[in-house]
Parts: C-alpha cells; sequence; structure tokens
C-alpha cells in the first residue's frame, strides 16, 4: 500500500511536472508568437515574412510537449529566417543608398542606371534615373544627370487609362 | 438606431452567462472562457443602418491594418491560442483574421443577413471570437470539454478523435472549438439566437462583454 501511495505521489508529481513544462512551452510560443508578428508587420509591404510553421493537420486539441517542443522550434527557425532576410534586404538597400549617393555625385559614371524607391527601402513609385541631358546631344556631350521621377501615378490618370482600355 | 420599436443600444445591457471548461481543459489553458447572451432572432437580409454599418467598418479597414492586426493583444491572444491547440493559424485562420482575408478578398464586408452581419460586426469591432447558434436546438449549458470516445458532432460523419476540443451542449459537442465547420446554425425557423464568444487568455472580459453587446444590439436594432 505504502508503495502504491508512493507510486501514486510520484505519478502525481510526474504530471504535474509536465504540466509545468507545457505550460512554460506555452509561454515561450506566445513570446515568439509576438516576435514573429512584429518582424511581419516591420517587413510589410516591402516583403512578405513567411509565417506558417506547417503544423501536423488534426482537430484542436491539447497539444503534448513533443507537439508544442514542435511548435516552438518551428517558430524559433522562422524567425531566425525572417530576421536573416531582413538583415540581407537591409544590407542590400544599404548598398543601393551608396550607390545612389554616387549616381547623384557623378551621374556620368553611372550612366542609365535606374534605382527605385523599393530599391533603398522606401515606400512609393518613385525612381532616380541617370540620363543624358538633351537626349542624343547629351550624350555625345557627356551632359549627364539624374533625374527623379515624379511618383506614382494619379489615381484620375489611372482611371483614365482604364477607360481607354475597356472594350466599346 | 432605426425603425419603429428599436431600442437604443445604450438602453440594452447584456448579462452574459458563463459556461464551464472542464476542469483538465481549464487547468491547461488558464483564461479559457465561454460566454453567451440569447436575443430574440430576427432573420433575413439585414436593414440599411447594419449595411451601412458594414460599409464604413470596411472603409476603415486596409491591408496594413491586417498585416499589423496580429501584433494587437487580442487577435495576437487567439494565434497563440491556435498554435497551442495543434492549429496552424495561418493555416486555420482565427475568427478575426478570416474576417480580415475576406475583407481584402471581396473589397468589402459583404452582408449576409442577420445574424450573420451582426457576428461579422462584432468580430471587426472587437476582435473576440464569435458565433451564432440556434437558441432552441441547444440543451442546457454550453461548455468546452475534450471530446469523449464514440462521439460525433451532429450531422457530420464519422467521429470526433478522442480528445478533440469542442464546444457543446449537456447532451452532445456542438462543434470543434475552433477550426470546424459552423454547427447548429442560424436559419430561417430560428425564433431565438445564441451568441457565443470563446475568451482566451489574453482577452480581455470586457472585450468579451463589448462583443457580445455589439452583436445582440445589432440584431435587436
Amino acid at each position: 500500500m505504502p508503495g502504491l501511495l508512493e507510486r501514486e505521489t510520484h505519478a502525481g508529481l510526474q504530471a504535474g511536472d509536465e504540466r509545468l513544462a507545457r505550460s512554460e512551452l506555452r509561454r515561450q510560443i506566445g513570446r515568439l508568437e509576438r516576435e514573429l508578428a512584429g518582424l511581419a508587420a516591420e517587413a510589410f509591404p516591402l516583403r512578405t515574412i513567411e509565417t506558417p510553421i506547417g503544423a501536423p493537420p488534426g482537430p484542436p486539441r491539447i497539444a503534448g510537449l513533443g507537439e508544442l517542443e514542435q511548435v516552438r522550434d518551428a517558430l524559433a527557425e522562422r524567425i531566425g529566417e525572417a530576421r536573416r532576410a531582413l538583415a540581407k534586404q537591409a544590407e542590400l538597400w544599404t548598398r543601393n543608398r551608396e550607390l545612389l549617393e554616387r549616381m547623384l555625385a557623378d551621374p556620368a559614371a553611372y550612366k542609365w542606371v535606374r534605382v527605385s524607391r523599393a530599391d533603398v527601402g522606401e515606400h512609393g513609385c518613385g525612381h532616380w534615373h541617370s540620363r543624358p541631358r538633351l537626349g542624343p546631344l547629351g550624350m555625345l556631350m557627356g551632359w549627364w544627370r539624374v533625374k527623379v521621377s515624379s511618383g506614382c501615378p494619379l489615381a484620375g490618370r489611372l482611371a483614365a487609362v482604364e477607360l481607354q482600355e475597356a472594350p466599346g | 438606431m432605426e425603425g419603429a420599436g428599436a431600442r437604443p443600444e445604450a438602453a440594452w445591457e447584456p448579462s452574459p452567462e458563463h459556461g464551464r471548461v472542464a476542469p483538465r481543459v481549464a487547468a491547461e489553458f488558464p483564461g479559457l472562457g465561454i460566454a453567451w447572451v440569447e436575443v430574440d432572432a430576427r432573420s433575413g437580409p439585414s436593414p440599411e443602418a447594419v449595411r451601412r454599418r458594414l460599409r464604413d467598418l470596411s472603409d476603415r479597414f486596409y491591408g496594413a491594418h491586417a498585416i499589423h492586426m496580429r501584433e494587437q493583444p487580442i487577435p495576437w491572444s487567439y494565434r497563440v491560442f491556435f498554435r497551442q491547440i495543434g492549429l496552424d493559424p495561418d493555416d486555420v485562420r482565427t475568427p478575426a483574421e478570416q474576417l480580415a482575408l475576406d475583407r481584402l478578398h471581396d473589397g468589402a464586408f459583404l452582408t449576409r443577413g442577420l445574424p450573420a452581419d451582426a457576428v461579422t460586426i462584432a468580430i471587426a469591432e472587437t476582435c473576440v471570437a464569435l458565433r451564432a447558434y440556434d437558441a432552441a436546438r441547444l440543451e442546457g449549458r454550453l461548455c468546452i470539454r475534450e471530446s469523449a470516445p464514440g462521439e460525433s458532432l451532429a450531422g457530420r460523419p464519422g467521429q470526433l478523435e478522442h480528445g478533440t476540443l469542442v464546444i457543446a451542449d449537456e447532451r452532445a459537442p456542438l462543434e470543434l472549438l475552433f477550426g470546424g465547420e459552423p454547427g447548429r446554425v442560424v436559419d430561417r425557423d430560428t425564433r431565438r439566437v445564441a451568441l457565443v464568444a470563446v475568451q482566451v487568455k489574453g482577452v480581455p472580459q470586457v472585450a468579451v462583454d463589448e462583443a457580445l453587446w455589439i452583436a445582440a444590439s445589432v440584431i435587436q436594432s
């Protein structure tokens, strides 16, 4: 009898420990989910961060330790991927901004190079384009300049295009 | 509020009933709860005031909103809970996120008549998971529990996997807690609607009350 009681107590302790472990894993999942959501929001709209983790199919259930660990690890992996992707993106934007600065300083050295706002991590449709002043004459004379586009087309102009393209 | 006999929203005070969460489930998920109110049903097309409210909500809602939604406390809480019960919220969407996606896909919150529009408005306003049942088809109090061996959902083929988290009345499971097709939904013959909110850890009680209040007020408007 004492042995049985001892075993029951031990089993109870184990169950309690497992519950605590699941609780801790759930807490970690919550923290990681918040971090991933933050990264997805930070990247939007210039980049999409993949957030699905491919959870095993099944109905809603009390997920066990192994399953929760899988979810936590998958989230951590997603966050790692997202951070690496964002860091790579930031590095590219920095390089493009440096290119733009050099291009603005010496347009003739960057003939026909075009840098968009998206290339430097800015919103909108504008771009910088190294072009010759006065067309072919400028090309022959080496009169190069960086032309800044006027940005996104206005809604009215887009509507006019749609009207033109509409059949009939 | 418009129309003869309409009640002003402020005059109506809901007193939600709170259901039981099975002890094993409650021990695993503190903060999980279920609450509901019953109101007289008004089925059919939504009145102009409700459709206008849907349009106003549509105008306030953009793509960026859908992306940033998951950073907000309540949608985040549901996403976390989904992950904790083995669902991927990017595959099986939380109610608020599904609504956001539908809004972006359709270009607006489309009207589906009452009481569906009331539920849509309440979810869009509060992000609380809400659903509507035909109150006459419910027996006793609602609860959240694990399915027992051999149980199935009414009108669905096959048995539920043992331990599936379900919303149930005192007779049988009504539907999966999340991620399933709605059960015992409202139809033309429904006389009373049970508006049911599922609360998870991180969702304040005041938000649940507000969701129920908004949905009930819209139905009664």
